[in-house]
């Protein structure tokens, strides 16, 4: 049975579809089957971040309103076996999202996938809602800022409200901390905050740390998910995030400051 | 210059206060959480109503909404100014 993931965080920018492109790419690598999903209906940019803007024929949208079926829709990915990408519409207007429509895709895909990723828009409005309202679980992106941390809380009171596990008063949605955009060398000079203050003041199971790295631009200009770049450190943070959600336990990386040696002092050596 | 740095240093470091805010705000917000939509309403004209007889501070009352099994308790706290 599929588990369906929400990829969530109330602000916009902070990560979400990198996030999504990236974990759902994670997955399919460990064999996982997945499909990641665009509810940003209007404003698409999981196709661009997957690098198959020119492979879209039919979207979300056409599949609910039954212009087209969902294996019509559905993009294999290039790269790896195992993942697909359902798109969102570009041109419709949000209302043409249903939550019938929606339920009705979902549980097609459960019976295909293992994991069906939401890559949910900004903001709390109806694609918002409708991306988590069926969800199991959810991965909360937060950067280290003020406005995304509040954000942030606000989801998780939706998620613990407006969803169909918190209506039906089933087991709530299992809540996953990810922080992105993190700079150990801010923390240092105390002018960000710290990975500790955000858990303190979110309380929720962290699930992963992203630096802030010039790997994630690197990437979405190229349109390949971060989680390909194998030697960024974007990338092998991801990587450990995966292997949490798949229940291993893996230590924390790229938290603390690296120390840098003489020869990259002396010559600027960046961040991979 | 030298001088302008070593008086910033002084200053606290923003991340705490920014730690300080959001732990304020949070806790605001997730009091609020689950209440039914009319509460800030009922909120505020429960105030203009006692503001009729006595003066009373924004803060001055406190409103919260509890659930039990199969009933629900509206508890109403209001702090008037000695007279």
């Amino acid at each position: 049975m599929a588990k369906i993931i929400v990829v969530t965080s109330g602000k916009g920018g902070v990560g979400k579809t990198t996030s999504a492109a990236a974990i759902s790419t994670g997955l399919a690598l460990r064999g996982k089957k997945t499909v990641v999903i665009d509810f940003d209906v209007g404003l698409r940019n999981l196709d661009l971040i997957m690098g198959c803007e020119r492979r879209v024929v039919y979207d979300l949208v056409n599949v609910i309103q039954g212009e087209a079926g969902l294996n019509q829709a559905l993009i294999r990915d290039k790269r790896v076996e195992n993942l697909f990408i359902l798109p969102a519409s570009q041109t419709r207007d949000k209302d043409a999202l249903t939550q019938e429509g929606v339920a009705e895709i979902l549980e097609k895909l459960k019976e295909d996938f293992d994991f069906i990723l939401c890559d949910s828009p900004a903001g709390i409005e109806r694609g918002a809602q409708l991306a988590m309202y069926f969800a199991d679980e959810a991965i909360v992106v937060t950067n280290p800022e003020v406005s995304s941390v509040r954000d942030s809380d606000r989801i998780l009171g939706l998620l613990a409200s407006k969803t169909r596990r918190a209506e039906r008063g089933e087991d709530p949605i299992k809540e996953h901390l990810l922080v992105t955009r993190y700079n150990p060398e801010r923390v240092t000079s105390g002018d960000m905050l710290t990975l500790d203050d955000i858990r303190e003041i979110l309380a929720i199971n962290l699930l992963g740390l992203i630096p802030e790295s010039e790997a994630v631009l690197r990437a979405s200009n190229q349109g390949v998910p971060v989680t390909h770049d194998i030697s960024s450190d974007a990338g092998q943070a991801y990587s450990d995030t995966v292997s949490r959600l798949l229940g291993e336990d893996m230590p924390l990386r790229f938290h603390e400051m690296q120390r840098k040696g003489l020869l990259s002092r002396m010559f600027g050596g960046g961040r991979r | 210059m030298k001088l302008l740095e070593f008086l910033k240093r002084e200053r606290r470091k923003s991340a705490s206060v920014a730690k300080e805010r959001l732990q304020i705000i949070v806790a605001h917000q997730r009091s609020q959480r689950g209440q039914p939509d009319y509460m800030p309403m009922l909120e505020r004209e429960l105030l203009e109503v006692i503001r009729r007889y006595v003066h009373v501070d924004d803060d001055a009352i406190q409103i919260s909404l509890d659930s039990e099994d199969n009933c629900s308790v509206l508890e109403l706290n209001v702090t008037l100014p000695k007279s």
